[in-house]
Order: C-alpha cells, then structure tokens, then sequence
C-alpha cells in the first residue's frame, strides 16, 4: 500500500513537472524510480524506456510497464491515472480558458519564454537517455546513423529504432 | 482531422500552442483539447482513450513478455540497440522542435542554463521549473518585446508541420 501511495505521488508529481512532454521529465524519472526509492536499476530503467519506443502511441506508455514492474496489475493502474490524469485536467481548464487569455500581453510571454526552457530539459532528457545507453563504438555509430537519416529524410521513426535494436544483436 | 472535417488549420495550430505549453504530452494534450473542443468532456475523455488505449496493450504485452525474458542476453542487446537508436531519434526531434531557439540569443542560454541545472548541477526538476521559467518569461515580458512577426518565437509556428512532431 505504501508502495503505491509512493507511485502514485512520484508520477503524478512527474505529470505535472512535464513541461516540454515525456522527454523533459526524463532524468527526474530516472532519478527517482533509480536513485531515491532504489525501485529500478539504472539498466532496468533503459530496458523499460526501450520497450516504450516499441509500441504505438506515445512511447511515455513505458510507465506503465514501471508500475507493473513494482506493484502489480495495481501498479499499473495507479501509475497510468497518476501520469496522465493530472496533465489531462489541466489542459481540459486551460482549453476552456484559453480564448479569454488572448489579449492578455503575458499570454505571449509565457509561451515565447517556456518554449527554450522546455527545450533545455528535452535536451537534458536526450542526454540522460545517452548515458544509459551509448556504451561502445556501435551503440555511439547506431544512435548518429538514426540521427542522420532522420534530418535527411522522413522514416517512420519507430520502424528505425527497431532496426536499430536489430542491427546491434546481430553485431555481437 | 481535416478530412472528416472536424477541425480547420487553424483550430489545429491554436491546439497546439496550447499542448506546448502545458505541462504533459503533446499529443495527449492535443487529444484532450479537440475532443473537448467537439464533444466536451466526453468527447476530451474518449479521444483521450483512443489514444491511450492501443499503445497501453501493446506496451503492456511487451512489459509482461520482459518480465519473463529480462536475464536473456539477446532482449538484453537488442534493446540496448534501441535505446541507442532512440538517442539519435531525440536528439533530431529536440532540434527539429527547438529550431527557432537553437538559432538566436537569449534562447540559446536559457537552453544551455538549463541543460547545465538538470544533467550536471543535478538540480530537482521543480526548482529548475521554478527558477528558470519565471526568468524566461520575464526575458520575454510584454512590454520590452518589439513588434514581431506573430509567432516567430513559438516552437511550432504557423508554417510547414514536421514530420517529427508527434514527439
């Protein structure tokens, strides 16, 4: 039970913390479920993301399978209200209120200065994705090729991290 | 959307402004505004699931399938491979949203600042949120900011959509 009031107050904290999406929440996600409860491993952690960005949808879904990991079908469940419900409520007020915001001058202002915050932690979430993961030579030259081809040109990005995978078991 | 007719660009692109600011995801956010937008409540709540849904089942199959095969070296480095193969795809969907700020002052410091605060200073997220956001706004306050094309600034703005936006 402690447990899951523990979940539950870690992601719904996350959800609201989330500015810039799933990406910019990352390394507190880490940090937390890795270093303050001790619930995950660092490896176990990139396991658990790695499998996000195999299905379809948004790939924060991986937080489910976090709560599953820990607590159970209830883990699952109280995992996936915490992170997504508060964020929906918000948006929900927020739409409502938005189009009484449009001459207030700070409307702007908010936007114009969170869009480079935003971006600072998505970096940082990139970066924390980055340290669990390009451990060699292939891993560094898998995620530079991915990178590459995805400037150059559209691929379905989740048909490319899926080769990725491919591409390093075979490499052994 | 368009092609059922339930939204115009515009509607699109203001729902959008909104889901970038908000805190959560973007295309949950996006979901939430025009399902709210068409059918309130219920309509936010069901586009919602429908785009939750899908995706949870198939993570959820794929969690329980690890559960079981997490010691074998070959899930093991296979999904090594596509952590590895994910830090491309963030790196070029950061950049692809951050374009605008990438390229101009004070945004690249903002950026820089913040990176800096959570990756190395090891800062908690809420205080880099609580210090950071106020003085980024306040950068931006009204009554400094010249008159400017509309929304030069705005991380998704009112041109060609990219293909990396669903991220």
């Amino acid at each position: 039970m402690t447990r899951l009031i523990h979940l539950f107050l870690v992601f719904s904290l996350l959800s609201v913390l989330a500015v810039g999406g799933g990406t910019a929440v990352l390394p507190e996600m880490q940090h937390m479920t890795v270093h303050t409860f001790h619930w995950l491993t660092d490896a176990q952690f990139r396991n658990i993301y790695s499998l996000g960005q195999v299905a379809p949808g948004p790939n924060m879904l991986m937080v489910l399978v976090i709560g599953y990991k820990l607590a159970g079908w209830a883990g699952m469940v109280v995992v996936g209200i915490g992170f997504f419900l508060p964020d929906c409520i918000i948006t929900l007020f927020v739409n409502r209120w938005w189009v009484h915001l449009g001459g207030w001058p700070w409307r702007t202002s908010i936007q114009r200065g969170l869009a480079p915050v935003a971006i600072g932690l998505m970096t940082s979430g990139t970066y924390a994705i980055a340290r669990l993961s390009i451990i060699n030579v292939q891993t560094l030259a898998i995620g530079v090729v991915v990178f590459a081809i995805l400037l150059w040109r559209h691929v379905n990005p989740g048909v490319l991290v899926l080769v990725g995978g491919a591409v390093y078991l075979l490499l052994r | 959307m368009r092609e059922e007719g339930w939204l115009d660009d515009e509607g699109f692109l203001g729902a959008m402004e909104i889901s970038e600011t908000l805190p959560g995801l973007n295309a949950v956010n996006m979901a939430i505004i025009m399902g709210d937008n068409l059918r309130g409540l219920a309509g936010a709540a069901v586009s919602v699931i429908g785009m939750l849904l899908p995706g949870s089942i198939v993570v959820m199959v794929l969690g329980i399938l690890y559960q079981s095969n997490h010691d074998n070296p070959d899930v093991k480095r296979f999904l090594l491979g596509i952590a590895a193969a994910a830090v491309g795809l963030l790196s070029a969907v950061t950049l692809q949203i951050g374009r605008r700020q990438f390229r101009q002052l004070p945004d690249i410091a903002i950026i820089a600042l913040t990176f800096l605060a959570v990756s190395f200073l090891k800062l908690p997220l809420f205080a880099v949120l609580l210090g950071m956001g106020p003085i980024s706004v306040w950068l931006y306050r009204p009554h400094i900011s010249k008159p400017r094309a509309e929304d030069e600034h705005l991380p998704f703005h009112r041109g060609e959509r990219h293909h990396l936006f669903r991220h």
